[in-house]
């Protein structure tokens, strides 16, 4: 006979504890935000298959004061998901180039600089009309 | 040898966090904030410009793809996190996490095809 695993009780707030549990603990809600975001893109295409009106009644609760709040918080921890995110490339898919392993700094620095590019054309390819 | 949703669950998580590292902050710059603090005109939004990129079948497609791997990270990640705070019911959050993905997922297609 055996007895069920003891599992060690640990309390909810063990992440509260260090300061570095406390950024792996905002590293991993970073995710909620980032399916805020698929739920603001949802609505906004339902609301675009709605018609003009529709569509437009989006944009201004969007752009309303809490809209902005809303974009404001979702923009600075999807931030906080690219840097936390692009800093651990070089342990998520160590490169090698022969025998040699590619050092970090520029596997990560690679990301930002992508990162920086697809930032850029995003922003220009929006203002295409102004 | 059993089957795990594992390795299919995993893919999206992290092909998920890579795309939206990259695109979710302009992208939510651009759609939320650009307009109210100027940097944008309305014109740039406007429905008629918009309906026209999403609307084009390769619009479609690749919004179709973000939408699904943006959830997708996000429930994976959810479910973990959960277990980390210590609750340990691994079925249920399971069900609720992915479940909502999927949801999501079969809306943005039937959303997207009656564009």
């Amino acid at each position: 006979m055996t007895n069920p695993p003891y599992i060690r009780p640990i309390p909810a707030s063990w992440w509260l504890r260090q300061g570095r549990y406390v950024r792996y603990m905002i590293r991993e809600a970073t995710c909620l935000f980032i399916g805020l975001h698929a739920l603001v893109l949802l609505v906004g295409v339902y609301r675009l298959s709605q018609g003009r009106d529709a569509f437009d009644a989006f944009l201004a609760a969007l752009w309303s004061p809490a809209g902005q709040v809303m974009g404001a918080v979702i923009v600075l921890m999807a931030v906080v998901h690219s840097v936390t995110w692009f800093n651990l490339t070089p342990k998520a898919m160590p490169l090698w180039i022969g025998d040699r392993k590619v050092p970090g700094w520029i596997i990560v620095g690679g990301h930002y600089g992508g990162w920086i590019v697809v930032s850029a054309v995003v922003l220009f390819l929006a203002g295409g009309l102004s | 040898m059993a089957r795990s949703n594992k390795p299919i669950v995993w893919g999206l998580f992290a092909a998920g966090g890579t795309v939206t590292a990259f695109f979710v902050p302009a992208l939510m710059v651009v759609l939320g904030l650009a307009v109210p603090f100027g940097l944008l005109s309305p014109n740039d939004l406007s429905f008629d410009r918009v309906y026209g990129i999403v609307a084009h079948p390769l619009g479609r497609l690749i919004l179709f793809g973000f939408i699904t791997v943006s959830l997708w990270h996000a429930a994976h990640r959810t479910r973990t996190t959960v277990h980390d705070l210590g609750i340990s019911n691994d079925g249920i959050t399971m069900f609720i996490c992915y479940g909502v993905a999927g949801l999501g997922t079969v809306l943005a297609a039937v959303f997207l095809l009656l564009l």
